[in-house]
């Protein structure tokens, strides 16, 4: 399962239906509500162009980010997400509800973005297992607390160059699944399901992504919370 | 409980998904271990930093551009489509 993304020779279709259940939780004997995005998907296919803008302003941010993270890029990513709503739109009919409307399109989301950066890098097959073999990070090593908090210390600005330039630095396979699980607040089952993974593998893949994060997020919190 | 043990265990006490004696374990041993303490609590701080900071910015304009050249190419489609099921009827 984990070598689902291997390559994204394997594409993930928008049509490969995704088990994750698109009701909500109900007590026993109470009909389950279905997700609002049903009832925007279904006008929408019936013709109401209205409905799927609204469905585009609900998800667009979190598709725009979800591939800027995976691509580094910014024109790439304003692009991705045209093309990730359009296909969605083309494909509607092949929403069969069994999964959010929202993973499906990070599905698409995640596919387009690996198909992107494979153009960037002709050479070179980019996989969502690039890399994820490293131990880099994997021990912790560096024990010193950060105080006063990274808020106190940084400005706004300066703290986003170090979030954006930290988070560039980790592997594609685990800056998608952080993205997706810490940033995007995804579920770890949602997360599996939109990346072709297994849960054990996103739980694997994020306890390393988060402490290679926290390992060079210190070299620059630790430094500042050193007197000189 | 080690801190091998600990380690392996701390993407599941991050997502609060264990069961109570081990929670126990895992309070035991932080209570016992600094190192593995400050890398709970480090780790804490990196996933609060990033949530609480998107690191990219995706301004109103930005969206309402990309909004508007996806349902222009979603309206192309409509019509496209529709022209060419007419003139199927036709033929």
């Amino acid at each position: 399962m984990a070598a689902e993304l291997s390559s994204i020779d394997q594409e993930l279709e928008p049509t490969d239906e995704i088990a994750v259940d698109s009701t909500e939780e109900a007590p026993e004997g109470v009909a389950a509500e279905p997700h609002p995005d049903v009832l925007l998907v279904e006008q929408a296919r019936a013709g109401d162009t209205a409905a799927f803008e609204k469905l585009i302003r609900q998800y667009d941010r979190q598709i725009f980010r979800t591939a800027l993270h995976i691509t580094q890029n910014r024109e790439d990513a304003e692009d991705i997400t045209q093309d990730v709503f359009f296909k969605a739109f083309q494909k509607l009919d092949q929403f069969k509800g069994n999964s959010k409307f929202s993973t499906w399109l990070v599905r698409i989301a995640v596919n387009e973005s690996l198909m992107r950066l494979r153009k960037r890098k002709t050479s070179k097959t980019v996989s969502m297992d690039q890399d994820v073999e490293t131990d880099e990070g994997s021990i912790p090593r560096d024990f010193a607390e950060w105080r006063p908090n990274p808020e106190q210390t940084f400005s706004q600005s300066e703290l986003g160059d170090i979030l954006r330039k930290t988070i560039a630095g980790l592997p594609p396979g685990f800056r998608t699944v952080f993205t997706l699980r810490d940033i995007e607040n995804l579920s770890t089952e949602e997360t599996a399901e939109a990346l072709g993974l297994s849960v054990p593998a996103v739980k694997s893949r994020l306890l390393r992504a988060r402490l290679q994060l926290r390992e060079r997020l210190s070299r620059y919190f630790r430094k500042a919370a050193t007197p000189a | 409980m080690n801190c091998t043990d600990f380690l392996a265990k701390l993407t599941d006490y991050f997502d609060g998904q264990i069961d109570a004696e081990l929670l126990t374990e895992v309070k035991e041993h932080l209570g016992s271990c600094h190192h593995c303490e400050v890398v709970v609590d480090t780790t804490r701080q990196t996933i609060d930093v990033y949530r609480g900071h998107q690191p990219y910015e995706f301004p109103d304009e930005l969206s309402s551009k990309l909004r508007g050249a996806i349902m222009d190419r979603c309206r192309k489609h409509v019509e496209t489509t529709v022209g060419e099921k007419t003139s199927a009827g036709v033929k």
